[in-house]
């Protein structure tokens, strides 16, 4: 018997799909459940799994193809494919799965004695680096090459940075060009950004926050945390607590807007910026504010290692009310984010540096971030935004007040 | 026994018995059929390793190590004696024991795990069927959904100097020597001719190796081969490298061997011969021809990296296919056959596979070599430790040899470990271990080590790599 492969339907936001590529090929044995090709959309990558065994006979639809819902992409026949096909083919389905879920597992994020040096020397986390080692565990190398394409694609500040001279010199010499077409992902980035821009009253208010505190809580604790969690007491945590207190405080800037009316949820979705090979991408966190310290972090991990594979999913990146994004993993001291509609406010966090400031009379090092609240001044009036950020501040500066609520 | 199978093994050595045991945790119906036979005309499960290889060696290597000692180095640490003797029978009996112990041990826990041991020979037939031809009763024939060939490996021959099972011998024979030869001629300057040169120059043998290849021990690193080379040349090993052999003849003198040395012909005698240049991989009569698998001209039978032959469904592993002849190579191998039946992920990592010689001191690495990193034109660093700095080494008065640890220059990644001392094939599991999870130097450094232990020497030889040895002056 003959089914017709078809684009499966796609979600409401979605009009159409890419054809990115073909795993069989006309004439090749297939088993139930097996991926059979990878559509693109705007926001993931779908996969279309074939729904017998049995073989392609006919493929409709070529790589690189715009579809809708409902196209026919192949003809299947249906059908045993031989025995000993089965036992190979069972054999080879399975592994990439299993590899799939182990990498999960280590994230969960044992390393290796130089690999945590490293991370914590350059405060990264360890969710934010690929590991290449056994089961995907991180490698010291897997973090220098980290720090290092960091490195070229961020020129660090005050940094004359030889190497563009180098790679301009290169240009000269060839003098080519190379025309690519951006991926839907790009695309729709793109689209959105510009779009944020041209709608939005965008604004940003900037502020500065003493990290000694969360440091110390962090290094007093870190152990105890890990043990008792089996996850690392990242910054982020604390970032995203604090916002929820101060989110609680201004609720509008927790809402959006629509057409001429204001909504305000009494939810707190939260979505955390994540760079990914594929481009920049939001997972949403819900209900931080019924989290612990030690679930958000773990959420956080599994979502961020799920849109670096490329396996998030659609509801995965909808619906969140509120915004963080982290420019400082990548050095940046100061930024203004773009707003992440229909949300209405985003926070930008930086990098930590040690900066002289007058403590008591006194002037101390202290590691000093940068904050930046951009803001639709639509619905949110400058003391709002002012006030969120310096509530914000004092929930980082002294942590106690986040269990206290004050 | 039933007529059918989920998987069908031939061969109960290291790789094979491993196979069958994984194959039946995974909840499937397994035979494991082998044909060894003793030389006391009793068949046992376990192939060349446990029978006329490691185990065997392992135990004479160990008890002439301290018949040497007690002769030779309990006066150092003040203990007198009063005539050590030699009881080669006794020590014999002792070998024979342990091996009858674990290959007994085999069978015991093929039979736990419900796997079939047929003792007789096995032959794969066209069609997964398999012709199990039992030592006392008439062949039949076994519907096998999967098979694994591991058949193994037997020592190769050379036709100038043919085993009579008296005077040239393979290395089982000269494992089984019921009087300690005065003179002991070695072909072969491998792991073998080594281990077996060690232990009868130990008993008290004057032994001569002789080696075509111009390099000691070409398959090791560089550094280790020389410390090696002249610890072996100091307890009296006479090793002729670059040295052909050209015949042997059995005579009233004993074995007279001739061999060219640089084209000028030469010649020693000796009382027995033993030729350990290498093994074959064991693979006549194990496949019909229409079999579907495909043979080499030495006897491999063709693989790919899952050890997947050309047939669906039938695997081979160990000695028998291409890789280093190891048995912990082969036992990793039917793990990885096993789970593949299975459906589950599984692969054998062949960069990281420790090879052991056991002399004295032993040599172990992992890895690669200096000279196989620099070919690579890889930029790379090293640090080495000799054990004369290691307190754990003075104390056991074992003070000879290095550890040598070579890593990426760029990413600090551990490329090799190298080493020759004491109990260095215990050392090396460490680095094993380490270079399994990519681990970089550093992560060596920043791991504690016992004190006072040999494995400080690890430690240290991570340390000097960036120069940060503490407890050697840094180069």
């Amino acid at each position: 018997m003959s089914i017709e492969i078809k684009v499966p339907p796609l979600p409401e936001s979605v009009a159409d799909a890419t054809l990115v590529a073909w795993h069989k090929h006309a004439g090749d044995a297939v088993s139930r459940d097996e991926n059979l090709v990878d559509l693109e959309t705007d926001k993931v990558v779908l996969e279309v799994p074939a729904p017998a065994d049995g073989s392609i006979s006919a493929i409709k639809i070529e790589e690189g193809a715009t579809v809708t819902a409902g196209v026919v992409l192949a003809i299947l026949d249906e059908g045993d494919a031989p025995v000993a096909d089965q036992v190979v083919e069972n054999a080879k389905a399975e592994p990439a799965e299993v590899v799939v879920e182990s990498a999960d597992i280590s994230k969960t994020i044992k390393t290796s004695p130089a690999v945590r040096r490293l991370l914590e020397e350059h405060d990264l986390d360890a969710t934010m680096v690929t590991g290449t080692g056994k089961d995907g565990r991180l490698t010291k190398a897997d973090v220098l090459s980290f720090l290092k394409s960091d490195e070229s694609s961020n020129t660090a500040p005050g940094d004359p940075a030889p190497e563009i001279i180098g790679e301009g010199a290169a240009v000269m010499l060839e003098r080519n060009e190379q025309r690519v077409p951006m991926t839907r992902l790009r695309a729709r980035i793109a689209e959105r950004l510009v779009e944020a821009q041209q709608t939005a009253a965008m604004l940003t208010t900037f502020n500065e926050v003493d990290l000694t505190e969360v440091m110390a809580l962090r290094k007093r604790y870190r152990e105890s945390f890990e043990k008792q969690h089996g996850v690392r007491l990242g910054f982020m945590s604390f970032f995203a607590k604090a916002s929820v207190e101060a989110l609680k405080r201004f609720p509008v800037v927790n809402a959006s807007v629509e057409g001429t009316d204001v909504i305000y949820h009494n939810y707190y979705d939260i979505g955390i910026a994540v760079s990914t090979e594929r481009g920049l991408m939001v997972p949403v966190l819900r209900d931080v504010d019924q989290m612990s310290f030690a679930q958000f972090e773990r959420d956080l991990g599994e979502l961020a290692l799920k849109a670096q594979d490329g396996k998030i999913g659609m509801e995965e990146l909808t619906g969140g009310t509120f915004s963080i994004t982290n420019g400082g993993v990548f050095g940046s001291m100061m930024s203004t984010p773009i707003l992440n509609q229909p949300q209405s406010a985003i926070l930008g966090m930086h990098a930590i540096q040690q900066r002289p400031m007058a403590v008591d009379g006194e002037i101390m090092l202290r590691p000093m971030m940068y904050l930046a609240l951009t803001y639709d001044h639509r619905i949110i009036d400058g003391k709002d935004s002012v006030q969120f950020l310096v509530t914000l501040k004092e929930q980082l500066e002294d942590p106690s007040r986040l269990l206290l609520q004050v | 026994m039933s007529n059918s199978y989920d998987v069908v093994v031939i061969g109960a050595g290291p790789a094979g018995y491993i196979a069958a045991i994984r194959a039946a945790q995974h909840g499937m119906k397994v035979a494991c059929i082998d044909e060894w036979k003793n030389k006391d005309g009793k068949n046992a499960f376990g192939g060349t390793c446990l029978n006329a290889g490691c185990i065997p060696s392992k135990a004479l290597l160990e008890s002439s190590e301290l018949f040497h000692r007690a002769g030779h180095e309990f006066k150092k640490h003040g203990i007198k004696t009063s005539g050590v003797e030699l009881d080669l029978a006794a020590m014999q009996k002792r070998r024979a024991s342990i091996v009858r112990q674990l290959t007994n041990g085999i069978a015991g826990l093929l039979k736990a795990n419900k796997v079939d041991g047929l003792v007789g020979h096995g032959k794969l037939l066209a069609g997964r069927k398999v012709e199990f031809s039992p030592v006392d009763g008439k062949p039949e024939i076994i519907d096998a959904t999967n098979v694994i060939l591991a058949s193994g490996s037997t020592p190769i021959e050379l036709p100038f100097a043919a085993f009579d099972g008296d005077n040239i011998v393979d290395s089982w024979a000269a494992l089984e020597f019921d009087e300690v030869p005065k003179r002991l001629g070695v072909i072969g300057a491998g792991v073998i001719g080594l281990e077996l040169g060690s232990v009868w120059a130990r008993l008290g043998s004057e032994v001569t190796i002789i080696e075509a290849m111009h390099d000691f021990l070409f398959m090791a690193d560089r550094d280790i081969a020389a410390a090696a080379g002249k610890e072996f040349k100091a307890q009296g090993l006479d090793i002729k490298l670059g040295a052909k052999l050209t015949g042997a003849s059995v005579g009233k003198n004993g074995v007279k061997v001739d061999y060219e040395d640089a084209g000028v012909p030469n010649s020693f005698d000796v009382d027995k011969l033993v030729v350990a240049v290498g093994r074959r991989p064991y693979t006549e009569d194990l496949c019909a021809d229409d079999s579907g698998i495909h043979v080499d001209d030495r006897g491999f039978i063709e693989v790919d990296d899952e050890c997947r032959t050309r047939v669906k469904g039938v695997f081979a592993i160990g000695d028998c296919v291409r890789g280093p002849m190891l048995a912990h190579k082969g036992s990793e191998e039917g793990v990885m056959a096993a789970d593949l039946i299975a459906g589950e992920m599984s692969e054998v990592n062949y960069g990281v596979i420790p090879s052991v010689i056991y002399t004295a001191p032993e040599i172990a690495w992992v890895g690669l070599t200096e000279q196989e990193i620099k070919e690579s034109g890889r930029e790379y660093k090293t640090g080495s430790f000799p054990f004369a700095a290691s307190g754990r080494a003075k104390a056991m008065e074992q003070t000879s040899g290095l550890v040598k640890v070579i890593a990426a220059a760029d990413d600090d990644e551990v490329l090799g470990v190298h080493i020759v001392g004491p109990m260095a094939g215990e050392l090396i599991g460490e680095a094993v271990l380490a270079m399994e999870f990519s681990a970089s130097t550093e992560d060596i450094q920043r791991t504690i080590h016992a004190h006072p232990s040999l494995a400080e020497a690890i430690h240290e030889a991570a340390l000097a790599v960036d120069k940060r040895a503490l407890n050697f002056p840094n180069k």
